[in-house]
């Protein structure tokens, strides 16, 4: 029986973990673009750790750290009763740490692409860093930030590994496509599965061909050139 | 009066200088900065805006000591009241001439200022347009309308011509010297041009390798 609550959840995970990672992801990448710390190196790699990582070794710690019985997740559910072990706050929290380098990537290039000289103009002109940032420098990365809003959407539809250790296969809370579509498969629901299967190939198709139109028309919204 | 004291090591291409200037300017003077590229010229500017911190220095403008790094001080380019002009113009493409005009003043300040001054160079017309779109010698004639905005006490000019042709020079020269005399500034011209600095400047510093060899009428070196 095909059902619509994995599609719902699969597009409110993707949703909000694309917008907590902006927030996110705009004063890291900008850190990580200009700032002259000695260690940051350190901090790229943390970064890009999920790139490399199997989805269930990240989700195996995960779990481990959002148990009720360790440190963190004893913490959190006394003082914030919240519970992130096949919860959906926890799969939100688990794809924010998993896409993270998606959308800080593409958002670090940007800030790298933007002539230094420009910063020195707007600073000389009495802006804060502040003002420059939201005036200057994200305006004129538009590519970059479609980017990271698409790669971490796209990513986070395609999370499978670490959803299930951390969330599990609950329905109407943790069920998500990739996770309907292997249960529909130890099922034998081959029918179903497939049914699934292509929606999602249709929709991830969609999205990144929209992407691409957009990134290669010229006088586009995304460029002033 | 403009009181410069820097020490700075800088790395170029050509290995590291040590620069050490120790200079006075009077308000109201244009002074010419000459030299070899890698002297030091573009850093001594940055260091005047607050864009770069000297390892040791002291710079007063009028009343105001921007920089005392003996006592800690060093005001950002933000509080310094300087109007700097690049050589690769650094208009914004988000914006359009008079958006990048506007956003160079500070909030609530009178906005018949930039209409004016879109008037003095001449520009009327191109208002609305992407800077992209404009020639280098008009890139450069906004450029130099936004850094007068604030009206600036000193103006920095590093190298603002160098990618300009002839006759564009010419009548680029004009502007910074009827702005220079109108708003009462003390500019500072870094160029490797002679001639522009002999048409230019009242008074000449010679940089090489991080230290003044020259400090005079610019006709008298360049002969």
């Amino acid at each position: 029986m095909l059902e619509t609550a994995p599609f719902y959840l699969t597009v409110k995970l993707a949703f909000l973990t694309t917008i907590i990672l902006f927030v996110l992801g705009v004063p890291l990448g900008y850190w990580l673009a200009f700032s002259r710390f000695r260690v940051k190196f350190m901090v790229e790699a943390l970064v890009s750790l999920p790139l490399v990582l199997p989805p269930t070794v990240l989700g195996f710690y995960l779990l481990l750290a959002f148990s009720p019985e360790n440190a963190l997740g004893k913490f959190l559910d006394t003082y914030f009763d919240l519970r992130l072990v096949f919860t959906f706050p926890g799969l939100v929290v688990a794809s924010v740490i998993y896409s993270l380098p998606f959308m800080v990537q593409p958002l670090k290039s940007g800030f790298t692409s933007i002539p230094k000289a420009w910063l020195d103009a707007a600073y000389t002109m009495g802006k804060s860093r502040r003002v420059t940032l939201r005036k200057v420098l994200l305006p004129n990365m538009k590519n970059a930030m479609l980017t990271g809003a698409v790669l971490t959407f796209a990513h986070t539809v395609g999370e499978f590994g670490v959803i299930l250790m951390v969330g599990g296969n609950i329905p109407n809370e943790t069920r998500v496509i990739s996770v309907a579509i292997y249960n529909e498969v130890e099922a034998m629901n081959y029918g179903v599965a497939n049914t699934y299967s292509l929606i999602l190939v249709g929709f991830s198709f969609l999205v990144l061909m929209v992407t691409y139109f957009i990134n290669h028309q010229k006088n586009s919204l995304l460029t002033y050139d | 009066m403009i009181d410069l004291q820097l020490k700075k090591r800088l790395t170029g291409a050509g290995g590291d200088i040590f620069l050490q200037i120790d200079c006075q300017m009077q308000s109201g003077e244009i002074v010419g900065i000459y030299g070899p590229s890698g002297a030091g010229k573009s850093s001594i500017l940055r260091m005047l805006a607050g864009l770069m911190v000297p390892d040791q220095g002291f710079i007063q403008v009028g009343e105001e000591v921007w920089l005392d790094t003996s006592k800690g001080i060093n005001l950002r380019p933000q509080h310094r009241n300087i109007g700097m002009v690049f050589q690769e113009y650094s208009l914004f493409p988000n914006m359009t001439v008079l958006q990048n005009l506007e956003f160079a003043m500070e909030k609530g300040a009178d906005r018949k200022l930039t209409k004016e001054m879109l008037e003095i160079i001449g520009m009327r017309e191109l208002a609305d347009q992407r800077p992209q779109l404009l020639s280098g010698g008009q890139k450069q004639r906004v450029a130099l309308a936004r850094a007068m905005l604030r009206q600036p006490k000193l103006l920095l000019l590093d190298e603002p011509l160098s990618a300009l042709d002839r006759e564009m020079r010419k009548n680029l020269q004009q502007y910074i010297l009827q702005f220079h005399r109108d708003f009462h500034l003390s500019t500072l011209l870094v160029s490797h041009d002679a001639a522009e600095i002999t048409r230019m400047s009242e008074r000449l510093w010679v940089l090489e390798n991080g230290s003044f060899v020259y400090d005079g009428e610019p006709n008298l070196y360049f002969t």
